[in-house]
């Protein structure tokens, strides 16, 4: 599901009509916070689409300023939007009202993060595609700081079911348009009979960019192609349903966990 | 990337303006003996004489030897003016002083304004009309959005930028006051075609040009010949067309121009 | 043709790698730009011919990427097989693709506050080595990415922003080690060049540009001076792997316009340095501005060539200095083989037999302010001059421009500005400057291309007989490079700042410039 600008500001709108009167009593930061947040940052700001916010330091936000600047103007290339719509006291009263839930603290995470890590070595082989503090592929999304990126039942379903997940970010974030970032699986076949699977690494009317599975990366025009397929929904990261055991899933999830970044 | 771009704004005005950025700036000025008044005079004399006039007395920016400056109404304002310089103008940061030189400038810029106020005899209102009338300024000159001219520089912020007595200078010998961005150019095609006017731009190949008809674009490979002028001015001298009675009317009208309203 | 190029497709080669040995031997694989001044030897020239004096009329835009930051570029990009790396203001880079221009990646950095830099926060280009790119930042980082992907393989801090060190300076990849220079000459710093181990980012050494208490060169420091003796590094220096050595430029000595503070010559600053690649250890130094008080920062880029000079075979250095001299060294020993003047001056009456300036009186800074040609920003600057092998020419884009000098009060505070003093134009004056030929072992110019105003824009020669510039109005410019007859230009619309480039994209050579805040790229039509 797309967090687009427009469809949460509407579900906004009706979540803070639905539920005014119950609101009305807590604080406007909390309210904001559920209307214009909570559908990806999660209701309990745990994450979810969109990072932890209960985590003890933001990676984007050294400051109160940095933040404020943050919720205003969004991070380009990402899905956090900007808020036309906020004034900077809105935005003030939501800061303070985050900063109320950075002082909970993180539910404890099932599985054992160090056999986690044994497992994104061995039998996940995670490395081929995904990069982690420096080291590894660049095919699929970096995974340094996931842990406060997205929750642990988000990470949970990823292994599991990648393609109910695929990173996407087509936001409304088109200001700064530079990189869909959004990991689409696309085929192509040039008319010269080549056959190129890979993800976009970027789209125009005339061209398409693509890496494939060895991450080389490819440049056509798009009148020189006979095909262009793409598979939303699809991905080439496995399903890890079968390969790893319940116990050993929870684990690699607590390991990703607490890769929160700080490289 | 805003966020990028905010940083790099108050990275740079912290660079630019503040020469030492934990200085809090006290209200009086700390640095007012006779030795910090003659390094001022020194200091304005390197930095500031060249765009205020030797004496403050206005060319390029506005003349600073009156007792009330509109945007320093006291001593704190006038350093931090001087410190900072004022964005959207031409009035640079003082980022080559340290902290006591900017006072020591403040202090001398004051001194400058403990001069008695300008006289300018003569009735603005009859001004008024001269400029209209036998002055035919408009032609070239604009004023409140108003008159022909582009040719020459607006005036409706003449009185707050010259003194009383640069404006009548510049009346009489418009030579000797031509303000930069005017100057004057002399070109004559290979067609044999013939334009003096005002120089709007120039580069390494071609150069634009305003004269009454209106702009002209040349390249100048196409040019016989392509000279400035820059001690010339396509305003007339008023010294014959004036008596000196109407030259005071007309210097009183151009000072009471402050601005829009 | 065209058709059939396109049809094929074009993908990364398999290995995409740019290894030592590549960038050794740049000169055999004209198609890529692999090194910020072309090869080790800094030429910046393209060998590639496709683009000539009888076709370069028709050169148009291929493409343009516009950069996003509010600060104009000086960057200059480096192509490997099909990729573009450039690096953008504060030290963020973009991959594009050559073909489309499309963007491949990018690397964001939000700067910390409490950044300084006397200028502004830009980023002069990046490094390759291996599958890495190497970028320095603003706030004083040095940060590996991986090359296919922009994600962070390693960040280091080489110094502390808050007392106004910064990195401007492109990167040099020598063999596994990355060199990089520091700024803030205005700041009171003392100046060092550092090598990193490419692999890990930890440090391999450093050599400072200014002695401490006990260490040679200290007596040319009065008191204390040497404490903010600057002589930082900002501009990418020169590689001869043949005698494993780094040449770099250092700047000037701090505070820049007193030079009551600080009598002596003021050793390393305005100097040529010549290190071991593998220690940092100087073997020798060549210091072109002794006590320098006008900031005439030696930071330019060093060309080496070898050639005949008093009747010897020798290894040389060609020096294009800020103080309007060009110098040409013996690059083994230091020693000045020849000097001559390239640009307007009033300083010096020349130099004397060891290439030492002989002043002239009158020419120091003073409160009520000196007179001087050339001004602050000198004779030349950090952007690239170029040396042609088959013209047999030293290109420099020099700048004929004079300026009024204030000394001030010398006062130290950290993070703050330490110039004492300042500098403005020659009120009424319109200066200029030009592209001027050289001849490389003499210094004799050979021709000149008048430009309206002095540039800040860098050279490149081409084996298609061309020399393409820039000018301050927005020119980028193809000259004749036997004669200085111009042959081609384009206005981009706004300042040209930043040095040119070119390679092979798909088969056909194109030319790449940044302008502003846009990269063009042109090609044939």
């Amino acid at each position: 599901m797309h967090c687009s600008f427009l469809s949460w500001s509407r579900l906004g709108a009706v979540l803070l009509l639905a539920t005014a009167n119950c609101l009305a009593q807590s604080p406007p930061g909390q309210r904001l916070y559920s209307a214009n947040c909570a559908p990806c940052h999660g209701p309990t700001g745990a994450g979810g689409k969109a990072p932890d916010l209960t985590a003890p330091r933001y990676r984007h936000a050294p400051n109160d300023q940095a933040l404020f600047g943050i919720i205003r103007f969004g991070i380009p290339n990402s899905g956090m939007p900007l808020t036309r719509h906020l004034t900077d006291q809105d935005i003030h009263a939501v800061i303070a009202y985050l900063r109320t839930l950075q002082e909970t603290s993180p539910p404890p995470a099932r599985g054992n993060a160090l056999a986690g890590r044994q497992l994104y070595r061995t039998k996940g082989n995670c490395s081929q595609c995904h990069t982690l503090q420096g080291t590894g592929g660049a095919t699929g999304p970096d995974l340094t700081d996931i842990g406060a990126r997205r929750s642990p039942a988000y990470l949970r379903e990823s292994l599991v079911n990648p393609e109910a997940a695929v990173p996407e970010n087509f936001m409304v974030y088109r200001l700064f348009s530079l990189i869909p970032d959004n990991f689409l699986q696309v085929r192509a076949v040039t008319k010269d009979g080549r056959r190129i699977t890979g993800t976009r690494v970027n789209e125009d009317p005339f061209s398409i960019q693509i890496r494939d599975s060895s991450d080389r990366l490819h440049s056509f025009w798009k009148d020189d192609l006979a095909e262009l397929h793409k598979d939303r929904g699809k991905s080439p990261m496995p399903s890890y349903r079968v390969l790893l055991s319940e116990e050993e899933l929870d684990d690699l999830v607590a390991y990703l966990v607490s890769q929160r970044g700080g490289l | 990337m805003i966020r990028t771009i905010l940083f790099a704004w108050v990275g740079a005005a912290v660079a630019l303006a503040q020469i030492d950025p934990e200085y809090v700036a006290p209200k009086q000025n700390p640095h007012t003996s006779p030795a910090d008044l003659k390094r001022g005079e020194q200091l304005f004399l390197g930095h500031c004489a060249g765009c205020h006039g030797p004496k403050g007395e206005g060319a390029r920016g506005p003349y600073l030897a009156r007792p009330k400056l509109r945007r320093a109404p006291d001593d704190a304002a006038l350093f931090e003016l001087i410190r900072d310089g004022i964005p959207g103008t031409e009035m640079p940061a003082g980022w080559a002083m340290i902290m006591k030189e900017v006072w020591q400038v403040t202090g001398y810029v004051r001194s400058l304004g403990r001069t008695a106020e300008e006289k300018v005899p003569g009735d603005a209102a009859r001004g008024a009309g001269l400029y209209r009338t036998k002055g035919n300024c408009s032609q070239c000159h604009t004023v409140r959005g108003q008159g022909g001219g582009t040719f020459g520089p607006d005036l409706t912020e003449i009185g707050t930028r010259r003194s009383a007595s640069y404006l009548r200078a510049a009346l009489l010998e418009p030579e000797k006051t031509v303000p930069e961005g005017f100057v004057q150019v002399h070109i004559v095609t290979k067609e044999g075609k013939t334009i003096t006017g005002v120089r709007l731009n120039e580069d390494t190949f071609t150069v634009q040009v305003r004269d009454l008809n209106g702009v002209h674009s040349f390249e100048k490979r196409d040019l016989k010949d392509f000279h400035k002028d820059p001690g010339k001015s396509p305003m007339p001298g008023y010294r014959t067309i004036f008596t000196a009675p109407e030259l005071d009317d007309l210097v009183a009208y151009l000072a009471s121009l402050r601005g829009a309203s | 043709m065209k058709r059939m190029v396109l049809l094929i497709g074009w993908a990364a080669t398999a290995v995409g790698q740019v290894s030592y040995d590549r960038i050794r031997r740049a000169d055999s694989e004209p198609g890529n730009w692999l090194t910020y001044s072309g090869n080790y030897s800094s030429h910046r020239f393209s060998k590639l011919d496709q683009i000539d004096t009888t076709n370069v009329k028709r050169l148009k835009p291929a493409w343009v990427y516009q950069i996003q930051a509010r600060e104009k570029t000086q960057s200059t990009p480096l192509v490997a097989d099909g990729v573009m790396y450039l690096s953008e203001p504060a030290g963020e880079v973009t991959a594009l693709d050559t073909r489309t221009g499309r963007t491949l990646w990018n690397y964001r950095r939000t700067m910390p506050k409490g950044t300084r830099g006397c200028c502004s926060q830009v980023n002069r280009g990046v490094a390759l080595l291996d599958d890495t790119v190497y970028v320095g930042t603003f706030d004083a980082h040095l940060v590996a990415l991986d090359a296919k992907s922009g994600v962070v393989r390693w960040d280091t801090t080489v110094a502390d922003h808050n007392l106004g060190h910064s990195i401007t300076v492109a990167p040099l990849a020598v063999k596994d080690k990355i060199v990089v220079g520091i700024a803030g000459g205005e700041y009171g710093v003392r100046g060092f060049v550092d090598a990193y181990h490419a692999k890990t980012g930890q440090r391999a050494w450093r050599f400072w540009t200014v002695p401490v208490a006990g260490e040679k060169g200290v007596e040319t420091w009065a008191g204390e001076s040497w404490k903010h003796g600057a002589a930082t590094t900002w501009v990418t220096g020169a590689f001869d792997p043949d005698q494993n050595l780094v040449f770099w430029g250092t700047g000037n000595p701090g505070p820049d316009w007193n030079g009551e503070v600080r009598k002596g010559d003021n050793l390393y600053s305005d100097c040529l340095l010549a290190l071991d690649a593998d220690t940092g250890k100087m073997k020798w130094y060549f210091q072109f501005t002794p006590h320098d008080v006008h900031d005439w920062d030696s930071t330019e880029v060093p060309v080496l060539v070898d050639g005949v000079v008093r009747g010897e075979k020798r290894k040389l250095v060609l020096f294009a200095n800020r103080n309007t001299f060009y110098y040409v060294l013996d690059r083994q020993s230091g020693q000045f083989l020849a000097g001559k003047q390239f640009a307007k001056q009033t300083w010096a009456k020349g130099l004397d037999d060891a290439g030492r300036p002989i002043r002239l009186p009158n020419t120091s800074p003073t409160v009520e302010g000196t007179k001087v040609y050339p001004s602050v920003p000198g004779g030349t600057n950090w952007f690239s001059p170029s040396y042609s092998p088959v013209a047999n020419l030293f290109y420099v884009a020099a700048r004929d421009e004079g300026g009024i000098y204030h000394m001030g009060e010398a006062e130290y505070k950290p993070g703050a500005q330490f110039n004492a003093g300042g500098f403005r134009s020659i009120p009424g004056e319109e200066p200029a400057g030009a592209i001027r030929a050289l001849r490389p072992f003499t210094g004799e110019l050979a021709w000149e291309f008048k430009l309206f105003s002095p540039p800040w824009a860098g050279v490149m020669s081409t084996a298609g007989g061309l020399v393409f510039g820039g000018t301050n109005e927005g020119d980028f410019l193809a000259l004749d490079a036997a004669t200085g007859k111009i042959l081609w230009r384009f206005q981009t619309g706004s300042q040209v700042k930043a040095n040119p480039i070119s390679y092979l994209s798909g088969g056909k050579q194109q030319v790449a410039i940044a302008s502003s805040n846009a990269l063009f790229v042109f090609e044939l039509e």
